[in-house]
């Protein structure tokens, strides 16, 4: 595919992104903060972001199994997570992580069986973006950046 | 650091603070840790992360000048995010930041009760990060404005407070940044530092920081408490702690911070209202000189507020522990006993020095709503005047370090420890909790109180901070001061010595100011300093220990013949004890508590009661003794002009690492000196 393809291809990704609601404002603080020094800084983070927050849904899975539900401690787990996903601008994931902490207030637990499927999907669905997206940047190379979001 | 300094170490960049500035980040959320590292280094910071919360701490003790900033996450798994902040806030005087993904008000109450100096919500914008420096700038200036208040020379420093706005918007900063760094570094020349070496030319010197050893901060104590809480005003108390090189500026925002400390103690000092009550807040008079420290109220929320002079203010909340501090004065024991009082925890040195101290009426001077706390009971002290009444008049207030450290030589004046030490004790006994801190402390009893009263507010908290935290919690603070001059201590508003729960034996950090005392005042003065300073450190971070600070930085000594001993508390001890001569030395070390894990009973200890010969030596060293009884903190800080000073001699303390040594006080060899 042609370099200049390429990059509107990219470019058109990342639009979607944030047009359909996968992305915010943060992620492009997250661009802002790639440079020479930092080229594949977005990429890192997300990839962290992931690495880590596995533990944690998985922490928060074993909890929903419990019987009574610990509302504290959802509630905790989910602050956690929720502080990770807002840094690195995962919009849908972040009103999932709201939503779950909703019902954990309300002690509503299968409100929060049912989000959490829900934030799950949305977590998943993000990664395959991202990961598609930083594979094209891959591919173009360390020179595009992604232009700021209109 | 000043900025000459921040700008020095930034080898080649010094005209660009902010940039280069020295941040540490904490976050145990690596998402947010990276990004946060990545922002600040956008920043142009020089930026140092970390996931714990311990390593944090470890880094900031190995070097106190490594960093100018710290930026903390709330929700940490290894340490909670305030008790870190409330451990710098002690024992290094930076800024922190705090940082989280909870809006909730409550929680950002939290963090300024605990002394940051901002709260960010996740996720951090670069434009939040941004001003972050602002922080560093107003907390130099702070301390240079106290600082250079009392120089002579008309600088006009204060002009620098409008230039420091602190929100200066970024491009503002060259200017006014530097404009207002060279004010500050001007300001901060005033430091109590430098002997006389006020520059006058806003440029480019940078003061050291005044470090509140035990002793300076005991004479400081002495000397609020001598003036009365509420009547206290720097440029008084500056003349009486008679300090070389003390600046009207350093006692000016040591005192701020003392009253912040106060405050604070006397919120937990309002527990053991019941106790301090009985012990006979009937001094009026003494009341009223504690009311004199009135100012001292604000102790409390200069402890709240960012890390005052950290340690010491949280302590001093309760400014006039005094015994008495049925409520006005001081019985901040209550309030001590959250935050200042003597942690009981620490004190386990102290319990045992406290016994020793017998005579130290602890007094405590927790409470800081009367403010009177450090209202010095002033005759209220009458611990008895049988023969010292001075002895603790300030005991009232500075309750004395917990630990028994019997060698207070307060015993000596017969100090009617056992009268005293309830009161005030009692207070922080409370407050003391777990180790009862003061509890045992009968020793506190100012031994030579004669029975007197320490309902006049001596609080002798001296009690036994069993538990080793700060002994001191508030009575100290004024009321320590030795009976023979501590008639004088009223004003002392006794040095609330934080125990931090951590350290403080706190009573360490007293006794270290007794030992000082060699009779002297300076116990007094010292202790009150010390404890209050221990308090106040402690405080902070003992907010969750509810122990007792021994708040006696004022209340020891600060009266004693003016000569307020800032020896740690113990001195004051010691020194009422001693008093007969009346004669207190003004110790003016502010060298707080030694970091003694081992327990205030150093503090105490020292004291020695060998003070019975209390000449009035001022120690002009700067050196609190901090006895941190655990380990760390507790300051306890002398009677200091300023809390400023307090602080810096604190920090200084802090950075010198020198602590006491626990379990002797030796007053002499005490940090004190080195504190400086």
């Amino acid at each position: 595919m042609e370099r200049s393809q390429m990059y509107r291809q990219l470019a058109n990704m990342r639009k979607a992104l944030f047009d359909q609601g996968f992305l915010d404002e943060q992620f492009v603080q997250l661009e802002e903060l790639q440079d020479d020094a930092n080229p594949n800084f977005v990429e890192e983070i997300v990839t962290l972001f992931y690495r880590d927050s596995t533990r944690l849904i998985h922490n928060i899975e074993q909890a929903l199994e419990k019987n009574p539900l610990d509302f504290t401690k959802l509630d905790s787990y989910m602050h956690q997570f929720k502080g990770s996903t807002t840094s690195i601008g995962a919009k849908k994931v972040t009103n999932e992580c709201t939503q779950f902490r909703e019902y954990c207030k309300a002690g509503n637990g299968e409100g929060c069986k049912r989000t959490f499927e829900q934030l799950k999907k949305e977590y998943a669905l993000l990664k395959k973006k991202l990961e598609a997206y930083f594979q094209l940047a891959r591919q173009i190379g360390p020179v595009e950046s992604a232009c700021r979001p209109k | 650091m000043t900025v000459e300094e921040i700008r020095g170490r930034l080898g080649g960049e010094t005209d660009r603070f902010p940039v280069g500035m020295r941040v540490l980040a904490v976050d145990d959320d690596p998402t947010c840790l990276i990004l946060l590292d990545g922002l600040l280094r956008k920043c142009q910071y020089q930026v140092t992360s970390t996931s714990q919360a311990k390593t944090a701490l470890r880094m900031l003790r190995e070097n106190q000048n490594r960093f100018d900033l710290v930026i903390s996450d709330v929700h940490m798994p290894d340490m909670d995010g305030f008790k870190l902040l409330e451990h710098v806030g002690l024992e290094m005087d930076l800024p922190v930041i705090m940082l989280s993904a909870n809006s909730d008000p409550k929680l950002v109450m939290k963090g300024i009760t605990h002394g940051a100096c901002d709260y960010l919500v996740k996720p951090v914008r670069i434009e939040e990060l941004r001003n972050i420096w602002q922080h560093v700038i107003r907390r130099k200036k702070c301390e240079a404005k106290h600082e250079s208040k009392s120089t002579t020379k008309g600088k006009n420093r204060h002009g620098n407070g409008e230039g420091e706005q602190g929100p200066s918007p970024t491009d503002n900063m060259d200017q006014n940044g530097k404009i207002n760094r060279k004010r500050k570094d001007d300001e901060e020349e005033e430091d109590g530092e430098e002997n006389g070496s006020e520059n006058e030319d806003t440029g480019t010197q940078k003061k050291p920081r005044v470090v509140w050893s035990i002793e300076l901060h005991r004479k400081f104590v002495a000397a609020v408490n001598q003036l009365g809480i509420e009547k206290a005003v720097p440029k008084r108390v500056l003349d009486l702690m008679n300090v070389e090189g003390l600046t009207r500026e350093n006692v000016a925002s040591h005192l701020q911070k003392y009253r912040l400390y106060l405050k604070r103690i006397s919120s937990v000092a309002t527990q053991q209202a019941n106790m301090v009550a009985a012990l006979g807040g009937t001094d009026s008079s003494y009341m009223r000189s504690l009311s004199s420290l009135d100012g001292f109220g604000d102790f409390r929320t200069l402890a709240g507020q960012g890390r005052y002079p950290n340690p010491a203010l949280s302590s001093y909340q309760t400014g006039g522990i005094f015994g008495r501090l049925n409520s006005p004065a001081g019985v901040s024991l209550h309030s001590l006993s959250s935050s200042a009082l003597i942690q009981p925890s620490h004190a386990h040195n102290l319990s045992n020095s406290l016994n020793t101290l017998e005579k130290f009426q602890p007094v405590v001077l927790p409470e800081k709503q009367n403010t009177s706390s450090f209202q010095r009971i002033p005759t209220s002290l009458e611990f008895d005047s049988p023969g010292d009444p001075t002895i603790f008049t300030s005991v009232g207030n500075a309750s004395l370090f917990a630990d028994n450290r019997a060698p207070l030589g307060i015993s000596s004046n017969s100090l009617p420890s056992a009268s005293v030490t309830p009161l005030i004790l009692q207070g922080n006994l409370q407050q003391m909790q777990s180790g009862g801190v003061f509890g045992n402390q009968s020793s506190l009893k100012v031994g030579s109180l004669n029975s007197k009263p320490f309902n006049t507010g001596v609080a002798v908290q001296i009690s036994r901070f069993s538990s080793n935290s700060l002994l001191l919690s508030e009575p100290f603070n004024h009321d320590l001061l030795p009976p023979n001059s501590m008639r004088s201590i009223n004003s002392l508003s006794g040095p609330h010595i934080r125990n931090n729960p951590d350290d403080f034996s706190a009573m360490s950090a007293i006794s270290s100011h007794m030992e000082d005392a060699r009779g002297e005042i300076q116990y007094q003065t010292g202790l009150v300093g010390d404890v209050r300073n221990m308090n106040q450190a402690m405080d902070k971070r003992w907010g969750e220990h509810n122990q007792a600070y021994v708040q006696n930085p004022n209340m020891v000594f600060s009266t004693l013949n003016s000569m307020a001993p800032t020896k740690g508390v113990v001195n004051l001890l010691s020194q009422n004890v001693d008093q007969n001569n009346g004669v207190f030395r003004r110790e003016t070390n502010t060298s707080l508590v030694s970091q003694s894990n081992s327990s205030v009973s150093t503090l105490l200890q020292h004291s020695g009661v060998e003070k019975s010969a209390i000449d009035s030596k001022m120690r002009s060293g700067e050196d609190y003794i901090l006895e941190q009884t655990k380990t760390q903190g507790g300051f306890v800080h002398n009677g200091y002009d300023s809390l400023d000073e307090l602080m810096n001699s604190m920090i200084k303390r802090e950075q010198r690492g020198a602590m006491l040594t626990d379990g002797e006080f030796g007053f002499d060899a005490y940090t004190f000196g080195s504190c400086l």
